[in-house]
């Protein structure tokens, strides 16, 4: 194929340098390549019209206004009723003490690894926060239920906490999101220009005044972006809520009692056997409908904040 | 500024000690969260290992936790990650290509396929069960809930990190590389199949390593599509139903908490077996990018 290429270009000798022989073999592979790309474009439609299509449904059944402002959510007993607010409730209340976890420990841990650490130090840090990246979800949600909560919780803390409880869900989610935070942020610090860095030093600044009133501002656009990010992955989680948290669909705003997220009851109800049509079916997808218009939101703006560092160091 | 310039002269030796007390407390924060993995890991390590035997591999789940195995689990893994494979690796590939080789940015169709990636990544993992759910296991493919419809909703949810890293990988190859190739009258395809591949397969094939790693232990998208918890045989075809290890992990500490047998171990030995084969997964990878990293 090269050779006969080679030479066909050679027989052609100059005139027509600009238009080639239309190859149709190239075409073809491009359209290809082009069908590839609309596969996770497709992925994206079927998600928004699945939901749609049985979140309407359910609006034809239950009205918007008792959806999300009800307080009461009994969907799978009679009387039935959909007040949405405790799920939502239960899914920032983990979602919160996920972020007070997180978000200290996660920043830093960045400032230690982008201002502080040697490069030796942080090639082997590096991958042990991977590790803690990769666990599983379902690990973190056994160890929160039959480690965390008897263990640290009731017996080291003397906490009076129920065996499922928001507590240990959200403490544990916290070292689940910390890697992500920690990593995003230590991007946008490492991308502060040196020279920032240096002209404060020159003007007799410590390291500590350098990281926390330089780099920290300079950065602070990437690190909005790491902790909506964070969030955002926090809202999604399923395992470790369900399995530490109990199935309780719960107003009240006390961490150490059982709560149920959105995440969590689609993962509790949705077993596979749910009759089509239902519903319990059409309940399913409106929870769904919501936690991802929320995380949606919330990536949308987590890239602009990204956009925004980027645009003013590179 | 001012305001540090007095600072030096005030107290320099108070200055030292926030100086160091600072670092200290920044060091606590990364102990921390390698301290809670370090406590994880034993953990897992203490309720499980004296489960983790021949007997635990060879067997099926059974009523008597004694007895009890993840066979079924097991192979019902390999099956999941098998078909996840081969649906990731040409569609991510191809989609990583035709962003970085062939698509003009300025395009709003392309630009559009990118920012969905982006979000893509981010939709939680339950919300790709609800899709597989609505389109593979019921809806126009209604493939039931069989291993199939299992592993293509891993895939669709592992996608977008095949793609990311893969562009990168492709992105990474000197534009030289490309040129040379050209000017030697090669196709763009030609230049691609035979020069801007080959030097990105390490890259790629770590993208595609990590994504399988992230989707061997995804729990609620196969619950939502069905994945079964009690089985006692191996998935036999692409029809078959299925079990997978986080989906019997998940079983085995639900009894754990209501059943008089002690299922606890169970679940132990199984998440043990589970980050074993993460951390073989992550090894590979590991060493991939490190043994064929290439500088140009």
């Amino acid at each position: 194929m090269e050779a006969s290429a080679a030479s066909a270009a050679g027989a052609r000798a100059v005139p027509s340098l600009g238009a080639a022989r239309r190859r149709w073999g190239e075409a073809l592979i491009k359209a290809l390549l082009i069908l590839a790309a609309l596969i996770s474009v497709l992925t994206t439609t079927g998600i928004v019209i699945a939901l749609l299509r049985e979140t309407i449904d359910f609006f034809g059944e239950v009205g918007v206004w008792e959806f999300l402002s009800g307080g009461k959510w009994t969907p799978l007993f009679e009387p039935a009723s959909f007040g949405v607010r405790p799920l939502v409730v239960g899914t920032f209340l983990v979602t919160g003490v996920a972020l007070l976890v997180a978000a200290p420990l996660g920043l830093g841990a960045a400032i230690y690894l982008s201002e502080y650490a040697k490069p030796r130090v942080r090639k082997t840090i590096k991958p042990i926060l991977e590790i803690l990246a990769g666990v599983p979800t379902i690990v973190f949600g056994y160890f929160a239920l039959t480690f965390f909560t008897p263990n640290v919780l009731q017996d080291l803390l003397h906490l009076k906490v129920d065996l499922f409880n928001a507590l240990a869900a959200g403490i544990i989610m916290g070292f689940m999101i910390l890697p992500t935070i920690a990593s995003v942020a230590e991007d946008a610090m490492s991308a502060v220009p040196q020279s920032l860095r240096e002209g404060a030093y020159g003007l007799g600044a410590s390291k500590l005044q350098v990281s926390v009133r330089v780099v920290f501002p300079a950065a602070l656009s990437g690190i909005v972006a790491a902790i909506v990010l964070g969030v955002s992955r926090a809202v999604g989680e399923t395992m470790i809520v369900l399995l530490a948290s109990g199935a309780v669909a719960n107003n009240s705003l006390n961490p150490t009692e059982p709560h149920q997220s959105l995440a969590a009851f689609i993962g509790a109800t949705a077993g596979g056997d749910t009759p089509t049509g239902s519903i319990e079916y059409k309940t399913i997808f409106a929870v769904g409908m919501l936690l991802f218009v929320i995380t949606l939101i919330m990536n949308l703006i987590s890239i602009r904040f990204v956009r925004k560092y980027r645009q003013v160091y590179e | 500024m001012s305001a540090t310039s007095e600072a030096i002269q005030a107290a320099p030796a108070s200055r030292r000690a926030k100086d160091t007390a600072f670092r200290v407390a920044l060091m606590a924060c990364l102990g921390l969260s390698i301290l809670l993995l370090g406590v994880l890991l034993y953990d897992v390590v203490k309720d499980g290992a004296g489960h983790l035997d021949a007997d635990f591999i060879s067997s099926f789940t059974s009523i008597s936790a004694d007895k009890a195995g993840a066979q079924a689990a097991i192979w019902g893994t390999i099956w999941l990650m098998g078909i996840c494979a081969v649906f990731i690796v040409p569609v991510g590939v191809a989609t990583a290509i035709y962003l970085e080789e062939y698509a003009d940015n300025d395009r709003w169709y392309n630009r559009l396929i990118e920012v969905n990636i982006q979000n893509l990544a981010a939709v939680p993992s339950v919300v790709y069960g609800i899709l597989g759910l609505a389109f593979l296991v019921r809806g126009p493919l209604a493939l039931g809930n069989t291993v199939l419809a299992g592993g293509l909703t891993l895939g669709l949810l592992v996608l977008p990190v095949v793609i990311i890293a893969g562009r990168e990988a492709i992105r990474a190859v000197p534009p030289s590389i490309r040129e040379g190739s050209m000017a030697l009258g090669a196709t763009q395809w030609q230049t691609i199949w035979r020069q801007v591949l080959p030097a990105s397969i390490p890259g790629i094939a770590t993208g595609v390593i990590l994504a399988l790693s992230r989707a061997i232990g995804e729990t609620a998208p196969l619950i939502v599509v069905g994945a079964a918890t009690v089985i006692a045989f191996n998935p036999d075809g692409l029809d078959s139903q299925f079990t997978a290890l986080p989906i019997q992990i998940f079983d085995w500490i639900n009894r754990a908490s209501n059943d008089v047998n002690n299922y606890k171990p169970l679940a132990a030995a199984a998440i043990l077996l589970l980050m074993i084969m993460l951390i073989l997964m992550n090894s590979v990878a590991i060493w991939l990018r490190n043994r064929y990293e290439q500088k140009w």
